[in-house]
């Protein structure tokens, strides 16, 4: 059992307000990303969370209790740190068991635990070797595992996987998520890399500038993003933007008008809107269909073949415009080419960069890991 | 380098651009040896009176103080006077507790302040080191008077524990700045790990950091051993006879009797042999330690 909760969370580095107030709840178990740009205060949260940093106003609650002023070491939580931060001069046997050796914990209880935790993350062979002498997914585990023999109630990673390569980057993604699993325990991550957050989290902070954007599972935050940051910054490659005009706003929706001329209607909540209003238009690259009939029209000036898929760079006046098409597109650069999209999947924004309110709900957009685990298991029966 | 080539016999070749012309000076070859030239003449330069020293200790005074000569016949008298009047290891065991003492009481202020400017700085933290460097700049003979009187004062003329306070204090800033240094180039995730792990600040130093910098911890205290051994205004002014390291001893042969060239080179060499050979045995340490800020 461990929840967590930030309450009007700041922090500030003498003039520079890193963190500007942050709520934020934190259930059982659950799987919780921090993601943001560089610079946007996940890992001074994460560090706060873990003690290492103190906050200068606002409460942190673990199960109930605040533990501002609690040390590092006592708030049951287990960090993973970037740089794994191993202890060069011990072998992977101490380094998983120093926390136990500072609590003076009996050698044969240690090693015991250290072997339970070497299982789990399939280490016993190298338990005497130095870290110098392992590998950077080996390095991984072993933080990991110092990690695991304290048994927290909250497990923190701070960017752990941006040190590793593209492929065993895949395959530790893969393996934190079975351990998730398989621990049982509240985790917290953070990263930078909205992949990893789409594929591992139950929950999703989305992190800008010290404040939160939005909170939500995947699914949600991939189909219902409040804003044009949280738009722009989850999914890949990134949400195309058309500067739209406003015709009118209806019952159904919003009609807008397109770059090329043609007319189009979203079904947005646009019954806030003034007349005039200046808009954004935001479809995702996957969204973007080439058809001959389609109201939009560029040259393509890139092409990047991916096999199955195939990436289209289109330039439409001042704009260059991502599409994700089909693997066997015939086309060539400097082909003229027409696309369009369907309407519910597309996003509009205000002059503040809001998006108005989708009018319907994506059916996955409550979808999270744990969902996807349980029908998963169902299919498999 | 353009200029000096210009001026090369064949520089009339105009029509071939200047870096393309083959140079005696860019010649790998010709550079190396040259700067091996360079390298030995200094060294030799340097090491010169020292080897010069070592062979006057092995001539007789009259022959001392003759026309210099490298040929002479060695006789080990210059060793044996040197003895007779006043026993070496009485000054050499001072020496070893001082430059020990010293240094290891440096040791112990000096990693509790360079922790916490390397791993909690301020915004005063650079301005302290530089004004504890500054402290070096001062002429020590200012101070000397009051340090004279307070020493009187409280009984630590001539002990050697008076003579630890004084190079541990006189060592101190570059100790710090050693270590910090050191300090500094080690991972914060590291102790922040340990912190994680439930380690007090003191575990953090025991466990983590000290087995961690020991290189650099035993260079500082390498170059703060030989920087004490090789003290002398504050030995000979602050000391007589009951704690005179070896340099009181040296001192002691320039006598106003007169100048004796053998003895003294004698009791120099006696007095310079163990720190030679500690150095040399740790040069490769003292080497990193010393360039350890600059090459990073």
């Amino acid at each position: 059992m461990a929840t967590l909760q930030l309450k009007q969370i700041t922090k500030s580095f003498d003039d520079t307000h890193v963190i500007k107030g942050i709520d934020l709840e934190v259930n059982d178990k659950e799987f919780v990303v921090f993601v943001g740009p560089s610079g946007c205060g996940k890992s001074t949260l994460m560090r706060m969370i873990a003690g290492l940093e103190s906050a200068t106003s606002g409460d942190i609650v673990i199960d109930g209790q605040r533990i501002n002023d609690v040390g590092p070491a006592d708030r049951g939580l287990a960090m993973v740190f970037q740089s794994y931060a191993l202890y060069p001069h011990m072998t992977v046997e101490d380094n998983m068991g120093f926390s136990m050796r500072l609590a003076k914990v009996p050698k044969e209880q240690r090693r015991q635990k250290v072997l339970e935790a070497a299982q789990i993350l399939q280490l016993e062979p190298l338990l005497d070797r130095k870290p110098k002498a392992l590998s950077g997914g080996q390095r991984q585990r072993v933080a990991i595992g110092r990690a695991i023999v304290r048994n927290p109630s909250i497990f923190l990673f701070d960017e752990p996987l941006s040190n590793l390569d593209a492929a065993l980057r895949v395959q530790m993604r893969i393996e934190l998520a079975r351990l998730h699993e398989e621990l049982d325990a509240t985790m917290i991550y953070v990263t930078h890399d909205q992949i990893e957050a789409m594929t591992m989290a139950d929950k999703i902070v989305v992190l800008h500038d010290g404040e939160v954007e939005q909170v939500g599972s995947p699914m949600e935050l991939y189909h219902h993003p409040c804003n044009r940051f949280v738009a722009g910054f989850i999914g890949s490659p990134k949400m195309n933007f058309l500067e739209v005009g406003l015709e009118r706003t209806h019952a159904e929706g919003v009609e807008i008008r397109l770059p090329g001329g043609g007319t189009c209607s979203v079904p947005a909540d646009g019954s806030e809107l003034a007349v005039d209003s200046a808009l954004e238009l935001g479809v995702r690259p996957e969204h973007l269909l080439l058809d001959d009939q389609g109201p939009l029209e560029g040259e393509i000036q890139v092409l990047e073949r991916l096999g199955g898929q195939t990436s289209l760079y289109v330039q439409m006046g001042e704009l260059m415009v991502t599409i994700m098409a089909d693997g066997d597109v015939a086309h060539r650069v400097h082909d003229k080419v027409r696309f369009g999209f369907e309407p519910e999947r597309a996003h509009l924004f205000d002059a503040s960069g809001l998006a108005l309110p989708s009018l319907h709900q994506h059916p996955l957009a409550r979808l999270t890991r744990r969902d996807n685990r349980v029908a998963s298991d169902a299919d498999s029966l | 380098m353009t200029t000096s080539r210009t001026k090369q016999p064949g520089s009339e070749t105009a029509a071939i651009p200047l870096a393309a012309r083959p140079s005696l000076l860019a010649s790998p070859g010709i550079r190396k040896l040259g700067l091996a030239v360079l390298g030995w003449t200094i060294a030799c330069v340097i090491f010169f009176p020292i080897f010069w020293m070592v062979l006057t200790g092995f001539k007789t005074e009259a022959a001392a103080i003759a026309d210099p000569s490298l040929i002479f016949s060695p006789t080990l008298e210059s060793y044996q006077a040197v003895q007779d009047r006043s026993g070496y290891a009485r000054y050499a065991l001072n020496s070893v507790a001082v430059a020990f003492g010293s240094t290891l009481l440096a040791l112990v202020i000096a990693i509790p302040s360079a922790y916490s400017m390397a791993f909690l700085p301020t915004k005063r933290t650079k301005g302290t080191l530089l004004w504890m460097l500054s402290t070096k700049m001062l002429p020590s003979v200012g101070v000397l008077v009051p340090i004279y009187l307070i020493f009187r004062d409280v009984g630590l003329l001539d002990t050697r524990t008076g003579l630890i306070i004084v190079y541990t204090l006189m060592n101190l800033p570059i100790v710090v700045w050693m270590l910090y240094t050191f300090f500094k180039d080690m991972p914060k995730d590291i102790l922040e790990a340990g912190r994680m792990d439930g380690a007090s600040t003191l575990q953090e130093v025991l466990f983590l950091l000290m087995p961690l910098t020991l290189p650099g911890i035993a260079s500082t205290g390498l170059l703060s051993v030989i920087l004490s051994w090789n003290e002398a205004f504050w030995s000979l002014n602050l000391t007589s006879s009951n704690a005179a390291p070896l340099t009181a001893y040296i001192a002691s042969f320039s006598s106003p009797e007169g100048l004796f060239w053998a003895k003294l080179s004698a009791a120099s060499t006696m007095a310079i042999a163990p720190i030679l050979v500690l150095g040399w045995m740790t040069q490769k340490q003292m080497v990193r330690g010393l360039t350890f800020g600059a090459v990073k």
